[in-house]
């Protein structure tokens, strides 16, 4: 049995890898990709340069960080579920293991919060963060009618990117509410505690507005037979033959969902499920821990502190050390982590996610190509929730099961059922929460 | 649409047809630099669908893989000679 498992090696995955390896805990850390680095460091170089760099080289000292500090580390390896123990369950080079640790520390990230529109299924639609990552992972730059449309600092932060390395972008679609300045002007001063994040963002805006077009709006249509051929924003239509679209990230709680006992709220600021934690990120269910922003959107400079928090928590827990010298450790951490949580009030603000189109012929689920018009239905049948709205509608139950659409389909239950959100349940989840070969499961048995 | 910024270095194949790629980035990578727009069909409809989230979270971009299906193309490395087509499963409805 190991001390501590650690799933995801983003930056919360690696910080607490590198803390706890230091501590002289016995890790084992797991992550899907190749490399560690999670969607944000994925490819960081200490040698970057142009927007985004200062996250590269943070990026590229915790990798070589990590690759010192003795943990042991399993690219290439999907967790697909966690018992009470806890022992988790993984699949790697097509065979399933168990591993049982005395902790676990869960820290798999965010997804980008999906940006319905009619005709998003088209291909040559995408996430402006599919986008960023077909830059990091293989050096694709935009050329063509590539437009983008939405809102958040990603947005900026990839258009810039795309242009510093010879990109070029037909013409971006601000959806972001030009009145949420006002409501959000007021958190300013807290957000100016930690200046790099809005400094940082009008850079890349600058950088960006003087090179394409910016229109602003809401109404946006991918119009397409095979593929995406065109846009038409406010009536007006555009060749295009890519389209990028962004409302920010969520917390994945794909796993955490699927554990007996593990309780989540709903973060009103976010418009998102989180679970429930201490703040050393200790869940509800014994052993089990939370680090970055799987517990709530926080960044990845927040994020790798609260996975230093959380190993120094696993540690105390494991009578490595008593609570008094655990606070006196993670003190100095839990102030800086406050520094960076200072913006997030203001960019929750400024960036609240944009409403659910009420067109009826949108698809909410892709998967099952679920519109809003047969949810809406549901919910006049009496459909009481996401849970129930799977046996109407499939809605949440195809091969992706609920990643995409959760955020969506939850927030059009609520609409339909004039309910507040807060007040409607998340979306179970079950193991295996990645799908799962009877030959991968039969090597348990070896 | 999407272009290289850095040299390939060895090819794969898409229903059969020779395209160039670099070993060990994403096998949708490859497919979007050629130009290849179609990955898979739906069951549910029969639509065409293609890469959307690129992390491993969508299963949108599901293709068959030397000869293994439904493998996820964003999460599949592209290795020399690797033989991809795509999905076309009959189509069920909703």
């Amino acid at each position: 049995m190991i001390d501590l498992l650690i799933l995801g090696a983003g930056p919360a995955g690696m910080a607490a890898a590198i803390e706890a390896s230091r501590l002289g805990l016995s890790v084992q850390l797991l992550d899907e990709n190749a490399a560690p680095g999670g969607q944000v460091h994925r490819n960081a170089r200490a040698d970057a340069r142009g927007p985004g760099d200062i996250q590269a080289h943070a990026g590229a000292k915790l990798m070589a960080e990590l690759a010192a500090s003795g943990a042991d580390c399993v690219y290439g390896a999907t967790l697909w579920a966690i018992e009470p123990g806890p022992t988790a369950f993984y699949s790697v080079n097509g065979a399933a293991r168990r591993v049982e640790a005395k902790r676990i520390i869960l820290a798999p990230g965010a997804t980008e919060r999906a940006l319905p529109i009619p005709g998003w299924t088209l291909p040559g639609v995408m996430g402006v963060g599919a986008a960023q990552t077909l830059l990091k992972s293989a050096g694709l730059v935009p050329q063509g009618e590539v437009w983008i449309a939405g809102q958040g600092p990603l947005l900026w932060l990839y258009a810039a990117q795309a242009l510093a390395k010879g990109g070029r972008i037909a013409g971006i679609l601000d959806m972001s509410d030009p009145g949420a300045w006002r409501r959000a002007v007021w958190r300013l001063p807290c957000a100016l505690r930690k200046p790099r994040y809005l400094m940082l963002g009008l850079s890349w805006m600058r950088a960006v507005t003087k090179a394409v077009p910016v229109h602003c709006g809401r109404a946006i249509r991918a119009l397409g037979t095979d593929r995406l051929e065109a846009i038409e924003i406010d009536g007006v239509r555009h060749a295009a033959d890519t389209l990028l679209l962004h409302d920010g990230v969520v917390p994945n709680t794909q796993i955490t969902r699927a554990i007996q006992g593990l309780r989540h709220e709903w973060n009103e600021a976010q418009r998102a499920f989180r679970p429930v934690l201490d703040e050393y990120g200790h869940t509800s269910v014994a052993g089990v821990m939370v680090a970055g922003d799987s517990g709530g959107i926080g960044g990845a400079w927040a994020a790798a502190l609260s996975g230093r928090i959380a190993a120094i928590g696993a540690a105390c827990d494991l009578g490595l050390f008593g609570v008094e010298q655990r606070d006196a450790l993670a003190g100095p951490l839990m102030l800086q982590r406050g520094d960076e949580l200072a913006p997030r009030g203001f960019l929750d603000t400024l960036y609240a996610p944009l409403p659910v189109p009420a067109a009826a012929d949108t698809i909410l689920c892709r998967c099952e190509e679920v519109t809003r018009g047969t949810i809406d239905n549901a919910a006049q049948l009496g459909c009481l929730g996401v849970n129930q709205l799977k046996a109407f509608t499939r809605a949440g139950m195809g091969a992706c099961q609920g990643r995409t659409c959760h955020p969506l389909i939850h927030a059009a239950m609520a609409e339909a059922r004039h309910a507040p959100a807060a007040d409607m349940e998340a979306m179970r989840t079950r193991f295996p929460t990645k799908p799962l070969t009877i030959g991968e499961l039969a090597a348990l048995a070896e | 649409m999407f272009k290289r910024t850095e040299p390939t270095d060895c090819s794969i194949t898409w229903q059969g047809q020779a395209i160039p790629a670099r070993a060990g980035e994403p096998l949708a990578a490859a497919l979007i630099a050629a130009g290849i727009t179609q990955f898979r069909t739906t069951v549910v409809s029969g639509a065409p669908r293609a890469p959307f989230c690129m992390m491993g979270s969508c299963f949108d971009c599901l293709v068959e893989v030397n000869g293994e299906a439904n493998r996820q193309a964003c999460m599949t490395l592209v290795t020399p000679g690797m033989a991809a087509n795509p999905m076309q499963p009959e189509v069920v409805g909703a």
